[in-house]
């Protein structure tokens, strides 16, 4: 019986990894790129024990807690901080990229019509959702050993093979529980983007169990599968109890998950699609109302994950100055004024970090316009009478209030978790101002993304280099020491650092002007040349 | 009253030539069918006249204004339907109906929407991603009809509906059409062209190679016939303009050109009739014979 159900699950397996014979390599790729380079960087930065006790200092707070989890503080060698602060966050990152494998095997396939293609041949029942679950298996396993061996290869003294391993082993282990988790939802929902949804918001529950857990309950923790991902201390003590549980709990929901699948029809799930509106809302009905509807739950996460960032740069201000003691490479990247104390120096480069990131949303929300005219549904628009002038200043409106409420969040977020922590506080204006201060940089980069879709719509990406290069040139440019031109050849390179320089009015000036003709160029284009699709 | 004018239309993209020289008009309360195969230029006509493309050369007029600068303008009084209907997945189709009619402007038919919401048997409570192509299709189909057009412009909007749908499709044209709207309609099912097109035009390789009402057009095509005699019929194979022979016992069927029947009828009668069947030629037989001759051609045969 279980053998014809799952009969050709090998040969599923085998074609999923045809089919993402690119994809994988690049998540496994990027995760331990990210993984190796950061125990190296801090190798470099923080040679003494010194340096590392003053970090330890800076994240021995409830916010960096809340964040990253509860480190091994006392003897903070480089193993360890790179266990504290990357091991939580890249769990988040590999459970992410289980959630969307699972899925896109599993219920996306079924949703399509793709296996009901297979399943009319003779392959099993359950052989689908096996052979997603073993490439997942096989991915986690490769994924664990090249980060274990490749972690022990760096040759760093307090990285071990044991602790290496178990850092590999838990980042498996964590994956394969929400690959599990991922293959329930993808049986209990209907539609591949609710099965993925509440996945993610599992995952969501599972950091922000531990978060609040680690900052006030450890029994709240220890339910969150991400706590106990924290809570195998490897580098320090080595604890390898929490994998073996999270080895349990994930062969406990893929047998669940077969369950399932045997028990419901092919297409059929057991949470009911509820049905939506019948009419459409008044705020709907016109372009704004639109561009607005088909983005508002990314534009909420942005919005979300804009205020966290805010937060987490100032839930660190209160313990800047010891950070700072002592740590040559961020002192080479800040310039020494007089009269300002350090944390205040480090002010601007906070902003120009956020500002950059803020561009991102607004951004992508112009290029929302070219996406929808690819898939063919701004025709359905400009068939009625919604002028070309008025679809492509609907979308800039919305990228230019995005822009403003995203940069706006940030800093408010820095503001108030800095006026939390440290004894006194900036000015809230001081913030703000400093903040906004970029916003013109910002509306020159939407100006550039207008002008690419109304006049070179082929080459809309280029705008993204283009953010690319800022952040690299801009960011790192004290460190590499590039001659000054380079900065300039970037709108964000001609801002005054407030609040330690004072705001000339003259590049805002030229700053917005430079937009407004952009994207004057910009809607000339959308008018004058012919639609996409 | 002439409602849409295309004169010597050309479109080109790159080095091709996607239109090279089209040519039709369409009265008021007149439907107009555009047939042609895939790829002839049926979609980058329709979607000049919305003023989505820009004409490379020519005009293109609906209601005496350029199709191109008064698209706004235009759009108040059309109402069109792509073949391929690409909906936003997150949005019900519902919300979609009601979005797309309130684009247009005018006045929002409330009842008219119920009516054809349950006419085309759509549950508009649904999110657009789970919705079938023909379902799609319907939403389009809603929207179109409930909004108060003059002109109705639909490329190939049955494709992806059943036979039942498809009829309840050629009612809403037909009422329409009673109300005086005008209507363009692109399509390959020939039957529902020949069913509702008061005139049609043939559209090949961007070049438009016939338009006219259907009697106009059957006047150039071939008339089917079927012949019983009493004796052999002679020299049948000489005759000019006779096509397509195939004898079975006494009876012979045959295609005419329709100039060459009298002719025809003369040679074959003193044969002794015993018994004729004519059949007139169907629009795919039209269709047929534009689009068949170039397959000819192409394997290098002669008709």
């Amino acid at each position: 019986m279980l053998r014809s159900m799952t009969k050709h699950t090998g040969s599923l397996a085998k074609f999923m990894l045809r089919r993402d014979r690119i994809r994988i390599p690049l998540w496994l790729i990027g995760l331990t790129f990210f993984t190796f380079i950061v125990p190296l960087a801090f190798d470099q930065m923080y040679e003494s024990q010194h340096e590392r006790s003053a970090l330890a200092e800076t994240m021995n707070n409830p916010a960096m807690i809340a964040m990253v989890g509860h480190g091994n503080l006392d003897n903070y060698t480089t193993g360890a901080m790179t266990a504290h602060n990357m091991l939580l966050m890249t769990a988040v990152v590999v459970g992410l990229m289980n959630i969307l494998l699972v899925i896109r095997h599993t219920r996306a396939d079924e949703e399509d019509g793709r296996l009901e293609l297979l399943r009319s041949l003779p392959v099993g029942r359950l052989a689908n959702l096996n052979a997603a679950l073993a490439v997942l298996i096989g991915t986690n396993i490769l994924l664990a050993l090249i980060i274990g061996f490749g972690l022990y290869a760096l040759n760093i003294e307090s990285m071990d093979l044991e602790g290496s391993l178990l850092y590999g082993a838990a980042l498996g282990g964590a994956g394969l529980v929400f690959a599990g988790a991922a293959a329930v939802f993808a049986q209990l929902s209907e539609n591949s983007r609710s099965a993925t949804g509440y996945s993610i918001a599992v995952l969501l529950i599972a950091y922000l169990m531990r978060a609040v857990g680690d900052v006030s309950n450890d029994a709240l923790s220890l339910l969150s599968p991400l706590g106990w991902v924290t809570r195998t201390e490897a580098y320090s003590n080595n604890v390898w109890q929490p994998v073996l549980l999270l080895l349990i709990i994930s062969i406990v929901l893929f047998i669940l998950a077969n369950y399932f699948n045997a028990i419901r029809d092919l297409g059929a799930g057991f949470i009911p699609a509820k049905p939506g509106k019948r009419n459409a809302s008044p705020l709907l009905q016109n372009p704004l109302g639109l561009a607005f509807r088909l983005q508002r739950t990314g534009m909420i996460a942005w919005g979300i994950g804009m205020f966290v960032l805010g937060i987490s740069y100032g839930s660190v201000m209160g313990d800047l100055e010891s950070f700072f003691e002592g740590n040559e490479m961020l002192e080479q990247m800040l310039i020494g004024v007089e009269g300002y104390s350090l944390t205040e120096q480090f002010i601007p480069m906070l902003m120009l970090v956020m500002s950059i990131l803020a561009t991102v949303p607004p951004v992508m929300a112009m290029m929302k316009l070219i996406s929808e005219e690819k898939k063919h549904r701004v025709e359905h628009l400009l068939a009625r009478t919604v002028s070309r002038t008025k679809l492509i200043g609907s979308y800039v409106l919305l990228a230019v209030i995005n822009g403003f409420v995203m940069i706006s969040l940030a800093a408010i977020g820095l503001w108030s978790a800095a006026d939390a922590v440290m004894e006194d506080g900036f000015s809230f204006s001081a913030i703000y101002g400093a903040a906004l201060a970029y916003y013109p940089a910002m509306l020159v980069m939407i100006g550039g993304a207008v002008f690419l879709i109304g006049c070179l719509p082929k080459l809309t990406g280029v705008i993204w280099f283009y953010i690319a290069y800022s952040f690299i040139v801009l960011y790192l440019g004290g460190l590499f020491q590039f001659p000054e031109w380079v900065g300039k050849l970037s709108p964000f390179g001609y801002i005054p650092q407030l609040p330690i320089e004072s705001l000339e009015p003259l590049p805002v000036f030229f700053l917005l002007m430079i937009a407004l003709f952009l994207s004057a160029f910009g809607f000339k284009g959308y008018r004058m040349r012919d639609i996409e699709g | 009253m002439t409602v849409l004018e295309v004169k010597d239309l050309k479109k080109r993209f790159g080095q091709f030539y996607a239109l090279n020289g089209v040519n039709f008009e369409l009265s008021e309360g007149e439907i107009f069918g555009f047939i042609g195969p895939n790829g002839a230029g049926k979609s980058t006509t329709i979607r000049i006249l919305l003023g989505i493309l820009k004409a490379t050369e020519g005009s293109a007029k609906i209601f005496g204004k350029d199709a191109w600068n008064d698209a706004v303008e235009i759009h108040k009084r059309i109402a069109y339907v792509p073949g391929d209907v690409n909906l936003w997945p997150n949005l019900t189709g519902g919300e979609v109906i009601d979005l797309l009619v309130k684009l247009r402007g005018g006045k929002s038919r409330k009842r008219d929407r119920e009516r054809y919401i349950e006419r085309f048997e759509l549950d508009p409570t649904k999110k657009c991603r789970t919705y079938s192509k023909g379902n799609r299709q319907k939403v389009a189909l809603v929207a179109a009809f409930s909004s108060d057009a003059d002109l109705y412009i639909f490329d190939e909007p049955t494709s992806g509906l059943d036979p039942l749908m498809e009829q309840v499709f050629q009612e809403c044209v037909t009422e329409a059409k009673h109300e005086g709207k005008s209507v363009l309609l692109s399509s390959h099912i020939l039957s529902e062209v020949e069913k509702l097109c008061d005139r049609v035009g043939i559209i090949r390789q961007g070049e438009m190679v016939e338009t006219g009402t259907l009697s106009e057009l059957r006047h150039l095509t071939r008339t089917n016939l079927l012949v019983e005699t009493k004796e052999p019929i002679d020299s049948l194979y000489q005759l000019p303009g006779v096509y397509d022979i195939s004898v079975n016992g006494k009876a012979v069927s045959f295609q005419v050109d329709t100039e060459k029947l009298d002719a025809v009828m003369k040679h074959i009668s003193p044969f002794g009739i015993v018994k004729l069947e004519s059949a007139p030629p169907t629009l795919e037989d039209l269709f047929m014979r534009y689009y068949g001759n170039e397959r000819k051609q192409a394997a290098g045969g002669d008709s």
